[in-house]
């Protein structure tokens, strides 16, 4: 379980983010979404000390992480970053083995490099054929599936996720996502899609300026009036084939006024 | 693939050994070198062979194969820390800050012993690095882009500062002599310097290929580096601080040679793929066949006049760069 208790990050003179408050529950995945901007990656990156909290802590299964060390964090907390930019000269498994660097530390890592995690973990993304391949030969859908199956590697109990469907195809979507229960206990992943998050997600948080728009199950916070004001849009609602509502975004009337005399 | 590659810097050192003026067959320079260390017994060489190797060639030998290791070593490290493919001793301004020491020790004091050239070489080059990070701003997360920016920035400046002191000094000698200093020689190698490039070089070495791991996980950026357990900057300031350390006193004995940090390690990559604990040791083995190589080369090819070393070393190493970076399966990062 993570507890952010009133977290603000300030950079300079800006606010990146403001007295924010959320748990995200063992057993759970939990969801960050917002327009851009709003917050959603620093977050993130606070919850590995990666960003400068200024005031408020983060808590970690009881352990307050201000005063535990980087490699007790990367211990238990596996990061897979918005933009993984790996060194293109390793080839997929090395870089998945590096999902093990903060378990055997660096004496012992890089020995065995092919331990039965890092094969599971190419298995679970389905790049077992090419583990033996470089990363500069991968498209960006396939480079994505090696960060996660790094952190699949880590072996981590939490592990924060930054748009991981970002550069996948429809069906690696759907494999990524069914893999988001498998991968660890607790789960943090930053969505753009509010669909999406609303199927994957046990639990959502709505930030906007860097601020807490609203909080809890994805059905009771994706309102549309909520919607509207933090993405400046016309929120509709449609129900789907299972029941649960689906959404879709129009501009607001006043965007589209410029727009129509122009057509006109 | 490594024991090939230390078995082919063996048999280049001992084939550099023989080649000279006076040429001594490979065997005997075998003999001759094992008589020295075990005793095995005096063979049929002359006494002015064995003067020969010991005094001149061996000594000479051996610095290049130290100073290719550590360029090579420093130059696969650098690349990797600051994610560049043309980042190199020279890029970052370590080159540059050690030759400003060794300059201001000549120029000004007027000379000194080996070790002084070391000191000064030293702390020249850990003064530039420290330059560097201050003003890229590491501590402020900045990313590595920036490094090289300000490395090129420091060691214009050093190169400059290093240029006046040549230029005002009052001993035309002793401003030739930092001049072909300056373009790389081996040529007046001092078992005092070639005693402390070797340690230094055998500890920094050992330690570099000890953390491979972590040089991967900064390779693949600070993220993966952080997810890893590892303070991305402190880690890259700790280990550039190290390597230009190691690079200062391996300047200080050879001058400026170029070209081998920034090829070899893209050659060793090709060879060997990314991992650093395998990279390292190969791009040590082949800086140091290398610069044995061209060593050899610039001391024989118009003898008796003898070619700074680091003019082979660009003349090899320009093109060499320039088909490496041709071809579509580079390791070129992209900053």
């Amino acid at each position: 379980m993570i507890e952010a208790e009133a977290v603000t990050v300030r950079i300079g003179r800006r606010v990146l983010l403001d007295d924010v408050s959320f748990t995200a529950q063992t057993g759970a995945v939990t969801g960050i979404v917002g327009p851009n901007g709003s917050g959603k990656t620093t977050l993130l990156r606070a919850l590995v000390r990666a960003a400068p909290v200024s005031s408020g802590r983060i808590v970690l299964d009881g352990n307050d992480l201000r005063i535990r060390p980087r490699r007790w964090i990367a211990r238990h907390i596996a990061e897979v970053g918005q933009r993984s930019e790996p060194d293109p000269s390793l080839r997929i498994v090395d870089e998945v083995s590096l999902g093990g660097l903060a378990e055997h530390g660096v004496l012992r890592s890089g020995l065995a490099a092919f331990d039965d995690r890092v094969a599971d973990a190419l298995d679970a993304v389905e790049l077992s054929h090419r583990a033996f391949d470089r990363l500069s030969t991968l498209s960006g859908g396939e480079l994505q599936r090696v960060a996660l199956a790094r952190a699949l590697a880590h072996g981590a109990s939490h592990v924060l996720l930054d748009e991981p469907t970002n550069h996948l195809d429809i069906r690696h979507r759907l494999e990524i996502v069914s893999l988001l229960r498998r991968i660890a206990p607790t789960v943090v992943i930053v969505l753009h899609d509010l669909d999406l998050a609303a199927e994957v997600c046990d639990h959502v948080v709505v930030l906007h300026r860097g601020r807490v728009a609203g909080a809890g199950r994805p059905s009771d916070v994706f309102r549309p009036q909520l919607l509207d004001d933090v993405y400046d849009v016309t929120t509709h609602t449609h129900p789907g084939p299972d029941g649960r509502a689906r959404l879709s975004f129009t501009l607001p009337s006043p965007h589209l006024t410029p727009r129509t005399k122009e057509s006109a | 693939m490594i024991a090939a590659l230390a078995s082919a810097a063996t048999i280049a050192a001992l084939v550099a050994v023989s080649i000279g003026p006076v040429p001594i067959a490979p065997a005997s320079v075998v003999g001759i070198i094992g008589d020295g260390l075990f005793s095995t017994g005096h063979g049929d060489w002359s006494d002015s062979a064995q003067q020969i190797v010991w005094a001149t060639r061996l000594p000479r030998v051996a610095m290049a194969l130290v100073a290719g290791a550590v360029l090579a070593v420093s130059g696969a490290v650098l690349q990797a820390l600051v994610r560049n493919s043309l980042a190199d001793p020279y890029l970052l301004g370590l080159n540059s800050g050690a030759s400003t020491g060794v300059a201001l020790v000549v120029l000004v004091i007027g000379g000194g012993s080996a070790l002084l050239f070391s000191g000064a070489a030293l702390a020249g080059a850990i003064g530039a690095v420290l330059l560097v990070l201050m003003l890229a701003g590491v501590a402020n997360r900045r990313g590595p882009l920036r490094l090289v920016l300000a490395g090129l920035a420091v060691g214009y400046a050093l190169n400059a500062a290093t240029s006046f002191l040549v230029f005002s000094s009052d001993s035309p000698e002793a401003a030739r002599s930092v001049l072909f200093w300056l373009l790389g020689s081996l040529a007046a190698v001092q078992p005092a310097a070639l005693a402390a490039a070797a340690v230094t070089a055998a500890v920094g070495i050992g330690i570099l290929i000890a953390i491979a791991p972590m040089i991967d996980a900064l390779a693949s950026g600070d993220d993966s580096a952080r997810s890893a357990g590892i303070d991305p900057e402190r880690t890259r300031i700790a280990v550039m601080v190290g390597v230009s350390a190691m690079v200062g006193v391996t300047v200080a004995a050879v001058g400026g040679v170029g070209f081998i940090g920034l090829v070899v390690p893209h050659l060793a990559r090709r060879l060997a793929g990314g991992r650093h604990r395998v990279v390292l040791p190969i791009s040590a083995l082949l800086g140091a066949i290398l610069l044995v190589a061209a060593d050899t080369v610039a001391r024989t090819a118009f003898a008796p006049q003898e070619i700074p070393v680091g003019v082979i070393t660009g003349i090899i190493g320009a093109p060499f760069l320039l088909l490496l970076l041709r071809t579509p399966s580079s390791s070129a990062h992209t900053p």
